[in-house]
């Protein structure tokens, strides 16, 4: 804000501003600074990484941890299968998304009222996890892909925030005058909707696009075969499984040796598996906040 | 599911405006008939019915199959074929000996987790608001948000890596200070801790971009008038700032104590292990060990409904009362 520029600050407002700075550079390190040790870590030998010589930058740099990493077979099938399920997924998130979304938005809608509640109930009231899990597995989806896609495939938030948009961006006007030209509501969606919605289409397509990226909570009750397992769950076999095996060691300088290797491949592992979100995060980082402010005050 | 519940608790961004549509515009179709106005946008129903689909059977049904909490049920007989046990699984969940224990661990953690982690977004977004636009700032909001993309299980990995004993960054931070040799991890005790503030690390970044947008909505005469009248900044945080935020909050709020007992599944799930199990172990994950890997269908859904109702009681009563005293609710 352009706060206390024409008038001159008094000296206990330049003191605050002082600690204001404070406050947020210490906010920066220490978000910042267990990111880097990762980073750090995973380029440095494994030996140095041990005995903790690592802090903030590489020690005797090597991508011996990057080179298990790409020769390990399950992450390669894991990094496949977490792409498919995330392009398909997002496809059919945003597709229904839409079609549900587009329809609420309209003032004209007889039954509006009646899909909305219909929609809001399932935010407050859900049956439970197994419930939930027995429907998936009667309707035969255990251990197929579809269980990856199908029961997740439609946010009732993403919904809302898209409905919203759809309700202060496309005049009525817009829609009574294509329907008085003759334009059905189909069409009226393909030519007009679609073409204003780019900027929320892209936000939904990003926020679901990440969470199929990172979910596991859906392949760790859903599939049992190997061969279908997303990125994450392979990386809680490797990563978290492991650890509390390795934390029950009663002195972690013993196994040093053998450990070594291990701990480095982590640290790849943890780069590698974040590396796609986080390498497009700065560039769409814009949207999402838009996404985020478009949730909340346009409503 | 759990997954979407989680995501309300971080993305701050619930704020229905209530339907406008039954203040709706008036009607010009007063005279005719419902079949008339339906077949208006017949086209509109055709692609209702996919999204409306999926909401019945992947929630709806999940609803109805709540009944299998009052059955015994058996996989052969399905769920409406299995016979009546009434309250049996319900009785068998709070007289288990460690019933208190999970509802004590759950509540707890939850709690702590609102306390610290509801003001922390207001707070970095008072002090993001008092510094001029330029790089510093953009780099804090950058840095402070990044955290949010990481996944789950990366984040558990980077907490377990970060606590390793000799290792990891803040173990060693530790050992500076005289604490060697631990494992963190596996201390009872701090398992809430550590919970809560690596939720406190990954999710304030994220959670202030409400505020802050809520407060770039401040009228700038307001700041005016404050300064020709000698207010500091400190005042102008009191006075201005902070009364601005309060619907936002409030709304944010209820939903945070709305969701109290659906505590999320993934993260602690990946943080357990044998250790710390008598203070990590809470209902949801409980629901998971009894229920599928266990295969107690019918007691495990029973703990599931006795959650998913007290939850609904608190957010209905919570909503009830913000609306009661200060006039912002979700409905």
């Amino acid at each position: 804000m352009s706060k206390g520029t024409a008038i001159r600050e008094s000296k206990g407002d330049r003191l605050f501003v002082f600690f204001i700075y404070l406050f947020l550079s210490l906010v920066l390190v220490i978000v910042a600074v267990p990111l880097i040790y990762i980073l750090s870590s995973s380029v440095s030998s494994p030996q140095a990484v041990v005995s903790g010589k690592v802090w903030l930058f590489p020690v005797d740099f090597t991508l011996d941890g990057y080179k298990a990493v790409f020769h390990n077979p399950q992450i390669g099938v894991g990094y496949l299968n977490s792409l498919f399920y995330t392009v398909v997924g997002t496809a059919v998130n945003v597709a229904l998304t839409i079609m549900l979304a587009y329809p609420l938005s309209k003032k004209t809608l007889y039954g509006r009222h009646f899909f909305m509640v219909m929609l809001v109930i399932t935010m407050m009231f859900d049956g439970g996890l197994i419930p939930y899990y027995l429907v998936v597995k009667d309707l035969h989806l255990l251990d197929t892909r579809w269980a990856m896609i199908l029961p997740g495939a439609m946010g009732v938030f993403q919904v809302i925030v898209a409905r919203t948009f759809f309700q202060t961006t496309i005049p009525d006007e817009l829609a009574e005058a294509a329907e008085l030209d003759g334009c059905s509501d189909i069409r009226f969606i393909f030519s007009i909707v679609l073409p204003l919605s780019k900027p929320i289409i892209a936000v939904m397509t990003l926020m679901y696009a990440v969470g199929h990226w990172n979910a596991y909570f859906d392949a760790l009750i859903f599939l049992r075969k190997p061969d279908l397992f997303p990125l994450q769950i392979i990386l809680r076999n490797i990563l978290i499984l492991n650890t509390v095996d390795a934390s029950m060691m009663a002195n972690v300088s013993q196994v040093q040796a053998q450990q070594g290797l291990k701990d480095l491949l982590k640290y790849s592992l943890i780069v590698v598996a974040s590396a796609p979100v986080l390498i497009i995060y700065p560039f769409v980082q814009k949207h999402f906040v838009k996404g985020v402010m478009i949730g909340s005050l346009k409503g | 599911m759990p997954r979407l519940i989680s995501k309300l608790q971080t993305e701050p961004s619930l704020t229905p405006r209530n339907p406008v549509s039954s203040k709706a515009p008036p009607d010009r179709s007063t005279g005719r008939t419902t079949g008339k106005k339906i077949k208006r946008h017949w086209q509109l129903y055709l692609v209702l019915l996919l999204p409306v689909l999926y909401l019945i059977i992947f929630k709806y049904i999940p609803m109805a199959g709540i009944v299998i909490a009052f059955k015994n049920y058996k996989v052969i007989k399905g769920i409406w074929g299995s016979d009546w046990a009434g309250l049996k699984y319900f009785h068998q969940f709070f007289e288990s000996p460690n019933f208190w224990l999970y509802i004590k661990n759950t509540l707890g953690i939850s709690f702590y987790g609102l306390i610290i982690g509801f003001p922390a977004p207001i707070l970095l977004a008072l002090a993001l608001n008092e510094i001029r636009n330029g790089l510093f700032k953009k780099s804090v909001q950058m840095v402070s948000y990044a955290p949010y993309f990481i996944s789950t299980v990366i984040m558990v990995s980077i907490i377990i890596v970060n606590l390793t004993p000799n290792v990891g960054m803040v173990s060693k931070f530790f050992e500076m200070i005289g604490v060697s040799n631990t494992n963190f991890m596996g201390i009872p005790g701090l398992f809430k801790s550590i919970y809560v503030w690596s939720d406190v690390w990954q999710f304030t970044g994220y959670g202030a971009i409400i505020y802050i947008a809520a407060l770039s909505g401040v009228n700038p005469e307001l700041y005016e008038s404050a300064k020709v009248d000698g207010a500091s900044r400190i005042q102008k945080i009191l006075n201005i700032d902070i009364p601005s935020l309060i619907p936002v909050s409030v709304i944010m709020l209820i939903l945070n104590l709305g969701n109290i007992m659906k505590l999320g599944f993934e993260k602690i799930y990946l943080m357990q292990n044998p250790l710390n199990l008598s203070t990590s172990e809470v209902i949801s994950t409980y629901v998971y060990k009894v229920g599928l890997l266990g295969s107690s269908f019918s007691f495990s859904a029973a703990i599931g409904l006795f959650n998913s109702v007290i939850n609904l009681i608190l957010l209905v009563s919570v909503n009830y009362i913000a609306r009661k005293l200060s006039s912002n609710s979700l409905w």
